[in-house]
């Protein structure tokens, strides 16, 4: 049942074709009923596998000659990394509302972009994983170059490059793993089993996890990331930072990590200073966290703040990866939905609250316009979206950032102390652009602009903060629900590798 | 020496039909028809052309077991037929697609040329004898010419097929050069016997021999750097003429190299290895790859025209494929064969594609496709599909042929380096090719048309013909089994 996720979606992509030119209220309603649907098979399947463990919900023959088969399952963290694509692909189309050029393509492209995500966190066999996770590269170029804003075709075109840069790196790692295993098939589980040799490791696993880390927003391949949310229209940047950096994540875990265990294993001899590909990507994702908050504390650009909030973000996942540790992977996991949330909803206020009405994305002059009067409603979802982005309890930042925090604690304490200099620019940061864009003090001394008075919050906006707020306070609340099925799948077998490596 | 007639004519079957279909085609042209339209000339010639490689595809399927005549001049096994039944569907395709045309009012002749071009293939991919392979690749070669120049209004058109005949007929000097030698060498035109009196180290006159047949082999499937004449020949031939160079004639070239390369030159390979290097055609042909990869990407990339896009991606693509006869093992014909067949699909889909736009513009100029998708929606959606499927995306048959290909090259030599390194830049290189590719799909998609552009009306068989090879690429990537379970060895 939960492979349907991604034929509802692919199915309401190619539906597109058939509804009628003139008109955007069909191809809204089309994609919302998809996404719903989808997000509700994701949530029922989410409650039902209470254990988190990995169960098959699909497993043909494929490709026989080459022992590819096409194989769907879903764990702890499948579901709910497959939750959290449900919940912002029903509020990307309700941000989306007020798309009127094109809407048929414009749906088309974002539900064929919805399908491959739930695709690639459903696909158990490495080449399935891989067929979705470059079918997911083309739509992101679509959805950019054509309804996007500033410099929209470089912007798209360079997301697009790095993310098959980045895949055609996961690709020669692929094949050779599956070459130098010699086992006739591309099951991630018979392939996590196999030992390969260490030194073979010890360079797929880097290639492996750079070319994901990529799609990841991982510093210094991160420059994609804020061109490209920036240049996406608010749907596309939702799903970009809410799932599609995701996918990045998770194939770090899934596929470098899991197949490659020994990669991280420490090195004969220190080189630089460093002993292991472990305290490599520990480093990057420290300088990633912290240089993303400090570049966004500096921006002029509302969407380019959240934009680099993104890559500091995505910094505490990859750190969190690197504790291999079950505090820090289970953190790094939450924070995987936790991040998708909340830079979802942060993207929506700036993207479709403010710039769709105001026309301009620069904080000084956002400032003089009085938001917080004129749309009250986006001034406080934005309040709201930044608490949780500061990671302020309460919310699901908080406990994964902190989970996060502990675990790194325990691996690498010096970096535990600048990752918090990293949250406090964070609170910096978003602090700066609410104030500048929302609450400005020179506001009141400036009489109001001949503007015409900005259209209110619509009806599908409303429901759209509504719901990620909720999840975002639910999980805040009792991050049990997901920690219940996300423990047990970083337990199972598939990481064993990992797990009699370093695992305390 | 005694030549068993009946074999002969059991082999030759399909190219006797062929050759009687060519004449009947030509007569009634010439006849009956002489006074009809151009469009209906034009129908019956490439119905009955069809219907002709219809016939030889059954004769082929009807036959079974694994035949030779003289040792190998004439033979039949599955993956001879495989190929040759992939040549004339091709066939059906490309005559199909001139039968759009208007470029020339000498139906009857086109059609002749198309399938004696038809029946040359045939022949070169059924034999392992040199003289047959020379004589067949010559058949081939010499109506490629004349199809080229076809558009007799168009200096252009002739000039691409006066370059073409210039450098190929040079290429052709250097392979009949090279079979010269060879036979000097091994008292043989025999393949298997050739490679059987090659001893190492390699006779220097041998070394001579492999460049020269390298260079002549090399010229057919337009690697670099032997590809100076493909840039023009695809911009300025009529469409159908470089759709079927482009395609029937590639797939047969490419298993011609690979058997003259695997069965003839078997035991001279040499090594690539940068510190125990050893002569031999693999580093040469390494080293071809190489250039053609990275030439063909890099020099698409500033392309204005598509044909000439198409063109440069061919060369790249010919890098690509010749990775299979770089590993040279068994295993990697399957590979080969199922890249070249989809390309071929891929790029006959494109030519329809342009021919339909060429026909409302009268330019395959990039700036052409401005909109496309607002004025094509439909054929615009089959370009995508063939230019992704190109650039390697799945789940399109384009991508599944590199990776089985890739897959099948690092199997070949699990321990080697140095074919790591050829796949690595291959994979690299792939990635600068979705560049190009997407530059192309931005004109259709994101780019606004003309302000005076209508909605294209393409004639419906072109829009059918598009939509059927759209859809076997999204079919054969989906399910490339389909394809393979004909492939012998590669199950």
């Amino acid at each position: 049942m939960l492979a349907w996720t991604i034929y509802i979606s692919f199915l309401g992509a190619f539906a597109m074709a058939l509804l009628p030119k003139r008109g955007a209220a069909g191809p809204r309603i089309v994609a919302l009923l998809a996404a719903i649907a989808s997000c509700g098979l994701a949530l029922t399947s989410f409650i039902q596998n209470r254990t988190g463990e990995m169960l098959t919900v699909t497993d043909v023959a494929w490709i026989p000659s080459l022992g590819i088969r096409y194989h769907l399952a879903a764990d702890g963290i499948s579901l709910t990394l497959g939750v959290l694509t449900g919940i912002v692909a029903v509020a990307g189309v309700l941000f989306s509302w007020n798309i009127d050029n094109r809407p048929r393509e414009f749906f088309a492209f974002y539900l064929l972009l919805v399908g491959a995500v739930y695709g690639v966190f459903l696909a158990n066999d490495l080449f399935l994983l891989f067929v979705f996770y470059e079918i997911a590269i083309i739509p992101k170029y679509f959805l950019i170059a054509i309804w996007g804003s500033t410099r929209r075709e470089y912007g798209a075109m360079k997301l697009v490059l790095y993310s098959f840069v980045g895949s055609a790196m996961v690709l020669i790692g692929l094949i050779a793993a599956y070459v130098v295993s010699g086992a006739h098939t591309l099951s991630l589980s018979a392939l996590a089993a196999h030992p390969f040799p260490q030194h073979f490791q010890m360079w797929a696993f880097p290639l492996v996890f750079v070319g994901f880390a990529v799609l990841a927003g991982m510093w210094p391949l991160h420059t994609w990331a804020p061109t490209g949310h920036v240049a996406a229209p608010t749907a596309a940047s939702m799903l970009l930072a809410g799932v599609v950096m995701k996918l990045g994540a998770y194939g770090c875990l899934r596929v470098a990590m899991t197949l490659f265990p020994l990669g991280l294993a420490p090195w004969s001899h220190h080189v630089l200073g460093f002993a292991s590909w472990r305290e490599v990507f520990a480093l990057i994702a420290v300088i990633g966290i912290i240089y993303g908050a400090v570049v966004a504390l500096v921006q002029k650009d509302f969407k380019f703040v959240i934009g680099y909030s993104s890559v500091s973000h995505m910094g505490f996942i990859l750190l969190g990866l690197m504790t291999l540790n079950q505090l820090g992977l289970s953190g790094a996991v939450l924070q995987m939905f936790s991040h998708g949330i909340i830079a979802g909803l942060l993207f929506a206020v700036v993207g479709r609250m403010v710039y769709a009405r105001t026309h301009t994305r620069e904080l000084s002059e956002l400032g003089p316009m009085a938001l917080n009067k004129a749309l009250p409603f986006a001034a406080i979802t934005f309040v709201i979206a930044g608490i949780a982005s500061m990671g302020l309890p309460g919310f699901s930042g908080f406990v994964a950032e902190l989970m996060i925090l502990i675990g790194t604690w325990h691996a690498y304490p010096v970096f535990a102390l600048c990752v918090g200099f990293g949250i406090i620019a964070g609170v910096a940061y978003v602090w700066r652009a609410m104030q500048k864009a929302f609450f400005s003090s020179n506001a009141a001394t400036v009489p109001h602009h001949a503007h015409e008075p900005l259209p209110p919050i619509s009806l599908p906006e409303r429901l759209g903060a509504v719901l990620l707020i909720a999840s975002s306070v639910i999980v805040g609340i009792f991050p049990q629900i997901l920690l219940n099925v996300i423990t047990p799948a970083l337990n199972g077998p598939l990481l064993d590798g990992l797990r009699n490596g370093r695992w305390p | 020496m005694n030549i068993d007639y009946r074999l002969l004519a059991l082999l030759a079957r399909p190219e006797i039909i062929l050759a009687v279909t060519a004449l009947i085609v030509l007569a009634l042209d010439l006849s009956i028809l002489r006074k009809s339209s151009t469009g209906m000339r034009f129908a019956v010639a490439s119905l009955l052309g069809s219907a002709g490689c219809l016939a030889a595809i059954f004769s082929l399927t009807a036959m079974t077991a694994q035949q030779s005549l003289l040792d190998g001049v004439l033979l039949t096994d599955p993956t001879i037929r495989f190929v040759q039944i992939a040549i004339l569907a091709l066939s059906i395709i490309t005559l199909l697609l001139a039968s759009q045309g208007t470029f020339t009012s000498n139906i009857g002749e086109l059609v002749l040329l198309i399938l004696l071009a038809t029946a040359g293939m045939l022949f070169l991919v059924a034999t392992q004898d040199l003289l047959i392979i020379f004589l067949s690749l010559e058949t081939l070669s010499l109506s490629l010419y004349i199809m080229a120049a076809f558009h007799k209004p168009s200096a252009r058109s002739a000039k691409a097929s006066l370059q073409y005949f210039l450098f190929g007929g040079m290429s052709a000097a250097f392979l009949l050069f090279g079979f010269s030698l060879l036979y000097g060498l091994s008292n043989s035109t025999n393949l298997l016997q050739i490679s059987a009196s090659i001893h190492t180290p390699l006779n220097p006159m041998l070394i001579v021999a492999i460049v020269m047949t390298l260079i002549g082999l090399g010229f057919k499937v337009a690697a670099a750097p032997l590809h100076f004449w493909a840039p023009g020949v695809y911009q300025d031939a009529p469409t159908a003429s470089a759709a079927f160079i482009a395609s029937g004639s590639k797939v047969a070239s490419f298993f011609v190299f690979f058997q003259v390369m695997c069965l003839g030159f078997a035991g001279a390979e040499g090594a690539t290895g940068i510190a125990h290097f050893v002569s031999g055609w693999v580093p040469a042909l390494a080293l071809m790859a190489l250039v053609s990869m990275v030439l063909g990407n890099l020099v698409a990339i500033v392309q204005t025209t598509l044909r000439r896009l198409i063109a440069w991606s061919a060369i790249a693509h010919a890098g690509y494929i010749l990775l299979a006869i770089v590993a040279h093992t068994p295993r990697n014909l399957g590979p080969l064969l199922y890249y070249i067949v989809t390309y071929a699909l891929g790029t006959l889909g494109i030519f329809t594609v342009l021919q339909a736009v060429e026909g409302d513009t009268g330019s395959d100029s990039l700036a052409c496709y401005n909109g496309l998708s607002r004025r094509a929606p439909f054929l615009s959606a089959c370009l995508s599909v063939f230019l992704l499927s190109l650039a390697g995306i799945p789940p399109l048959a384009g991508f599944f042929a590199k990776f089985y290909l890739f897959v099948s090259v690092i199997a070949a030599h699990p321990g080697s380096k140095s074919m790591l390194w050829l796949v690595i830049i291959a994979i690299a290189m792939s990635a600068v090719s979705l560049y190009y590719y997407l530059r192309v799909m931005k004109r259709m998609y994101v780019a606004e048309p003309d302000e005076d552009a209508q909605p294209l009306a393409p004639q419906m068989f072109l829009k059918v013909l598009a939509g059927l090879l759209a859809a076997a690429i999204v079919l054969l990537g989906c399910a490339p089994h389909l394809l393979l379970r004909w492939i012998p060895g590669a199950q």
